[in-house]
């Protein structure tokens, strides 16, 4: 492991692969562009991936509703969309970007607001029970989706795109989706500002604190309930963002997103270790890397080459990569 | 002589084990008082029922004039108590310093306080930066008990601090606790009997969740008879 280390650890992972890939692909294009996008898919998956690790880390909470958050994340933002069409297809830039951000905005503060109602009334009588947690959420999502099919219907949705935004850059050979690039930037974005948060303030630290040992931060005076509602509410809001951007990338959604979603939601959340924001980027982008890889090598083997992925970390890292010490 | 920590009739449950059979003791104001007891005893569960950590089902705890009873951990914390838990809680992915911080009310060090933890632990302050999981095992009590002492409390909870501890660094911390306790009380949990005799001032035992000797430390400390029967003592413990 030492040598490993010194060159950068497990977070060499996502280059080794991508070397690997380059070889099988062959072509320096097509390796470029599903590059791109992998990556623009391991940060979209990042944003539901690390809410669901923090809030599994610091009360081991099994949310199983968790995806309840992608999905209507990705019908409200692709409702926001479509009321704001005129936008959407305004020769304003400025236009443009504001309807992208009020459908996020939308998205994500109604992640905010659902999740804070999920974790007091569906959750938190539930605290140290795995058993009635993984009953009680899952009972949740049932209801959350038969929402979403009495309020958007059960025919597909097209999703528009600000014109701004869509298109590709052409570099040489290589073509990038504009899109991708920008769900790879908010992605980023979300990350930095995560990691500031956890790294650099009080709350924070409590948070990191109270993933190791959550009695212990309770017992420096400290009420780590109110922490999590404050955990829930953010996790479950960066959920609804990330539905929101995954709308716009499929431009087409169907009440059963969040649920396709979720298996790799929670793939990566294993592989990266439960609790760690480190951990789920790791995961997340040798996640949306493997997918867009395998997809174009062995179409049929997309979703079983992550689940083999899974294995294999687990065989060699039974925590995952990134684990949160535990206390 | 004033009780700052009185315990009566205390009964508590883990899951369906009746552990604490009615516990009842005082703790005076100041020095440090000791709670002796074998492996099982109910020593742990006595100090996290005080903390809220388990819930007394029946029986009364008083700190000051606060029934604690039903307060939440972090209540009772900032009534002014602090716990060095048996595994010493220690944050092993953050810092020494961070762990620091965080028993610190405000976030930010008392200089005065922080020279003198300095002085007691050494350790401390050469690995102020290291991350806690790397520490030896004595290090990382230091460090359970430095973050007990980082602000001004007026109780701290120990649990068998020396366990794992070698003899030399026992000394250390004889000296380290005869220093704290002339400023704030402690409960020390012990089964050294070396050490406790060396700090305790009053002296309980317990025995299958139930107090069964009350009295000054010296009192024990001259009775080999009294040792023999409540601990199990053989002459080359003393
Ligand atoms: N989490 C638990 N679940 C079930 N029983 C427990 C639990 N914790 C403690 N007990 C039981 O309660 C009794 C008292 O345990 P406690 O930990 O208080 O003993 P102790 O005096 O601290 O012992 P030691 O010196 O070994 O630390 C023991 O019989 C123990 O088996
Ligand atoms: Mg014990």
């Amino acid at each position: 492991m030492g040598s490993l280390d010194r060159i950068g650890g497990v977070y060499l992972l996502p280059v080794i692969l991508a070397l690997i890939a380059f070889v099988f692909i062959g072509q320096p294009s097509s390796w470029a562009t599903l590059t791109v996008a992998g990556l623009s898919m391991g940060m979209m998956i990042f944003l539901m991936a690390s809410g669901l690790s923090l809030i599994f880390g610091l009360m081991d909470v099994l949310n199983f509703g968790h995806s309840a958050f992608v999905s209507f994340g990705a019908f409200i933002a692709a409702t926001v969309l479509a009321a704001l069409g005129g936008w959407l297809v305004a020769d304003s830039a400025f236009l443009n970007i504001a309807a992208l951000f009020a459908a996020i905005g939308a998205a994500t503060a109604f992640g905010a607001v659902a999740g804070w109602a999920f974790e007091r009334v569906i959750v938190k009588p539930v605290y140290k029970d795995h058993l009635r947690q993984i009953l009680i959420t899952m009972g949740a999502l049932i209801v959350a989706e038969q929402l979403i099919l009495a309020i958007w219907g059960g025919v597909p949705i097209q999703v528009q795109r600000p014109a701004i935004l869509t298109g590709s850059i052409i570099l040489g050979d290589v073509s990038i989706e504009i899109y991708r690039v920008f769900a790879f930037l908010l992605g980023l974005a979300v990350y930095v500002g995560l990691y500031l948060v956890l790294n650099r303030t009080r709350l924070g630290l409590l948070i990191r604190a109270g993933v190791e040992n959550r009695e212990m931060v309770e017992a420096l005076g400290f009420r780590i309930d109110r922490l999590f509602v404050g955990v829930f509410m953010a996790g479950s809001a960066l959920a609804a963002m990330g539905g929101s951007m995954w709308a716009g990338y499929q431009g087409l959604i169907t009440p059963a997103i969040g649920g396709e979603l979720m298996i790799l939601v929670f793939i990566v959340v294993i592989i990266g270790g439960l609790g760690s924001i480190q951990g789920s980027l790791l995961g997340a982008i040798l996640v949306g890397l493997m997918a867009n890889y395998v997809a174009f090598l062995a179409p049929k083997l997309s979703l079983a080459s992550n689940m083999l992925l899974m294995m294999a970390i687990l065989l060699w890292r039974p925590y995952g990569l990134k684990p949160a010490a535990k206390g | 002589m004033t009780a700052i920590l009185r315990l009566d009739d205390v009964h508590t449950d883990i899951g369906q084990y009746h552990v604490l059979h009615g516990v009842s003791f005082d703790v005076p104001e100041g020095g440090v008082h000791v709670l002796l007891g074998r492996n099982g005893a109910g020593k742990t569960t006595t100090l996290r029922t005080v903390m809220g950590l388990w819930r007394a089902r029946k029986g009364a705890i008083v700190f000051r004039h606060h029934d604690i009873t039903a307060m939440r951990t972090p209540d009772i914390a900032r009534l002014g108590i602090a716990y060095v838990p048996e595994n010493m809680g220690i944050f092993g992915g953050l810092t020494v310093e961070e762990n620091m911080r965080l028993a610190s009310a405000s976030g930010e060090f008392d200089k005065d306080r922080l020279a003198r933890i300095f002085s007691i632990f050494p350790a401390m302050q050469k690995f102020w930066t290291n991350q806690a999981y790397a520490l030896s095992g004595g290090q990382k009590q230091m460090l359970a008990i430095s973050r007990a002492i980082i602000e001004k409390r007026d109780l701290i909870l120990i649990d068998e601090p020396t366990k794992g501890l070698a003899p030399s660094i026992i000394r250390n911390m004889i000296d380290a606790f005869r220093e704290i306790g002339t400023e704030t009380t402690i409960l020390l949990v012990e089964q050294n009997f070396h050490f406790a005799k060396a700090l305790g001032r009053g002296v309980g035992v317990i025995e299958d969740g139930r107090i069964v000797h009350k009295g000054q430390m010296a009192d024990l400390a001259a009775d080999a008879d009294l040792q023999t029967r409540l601990l199990s003592l053989t002459a080359e413990a003393h």
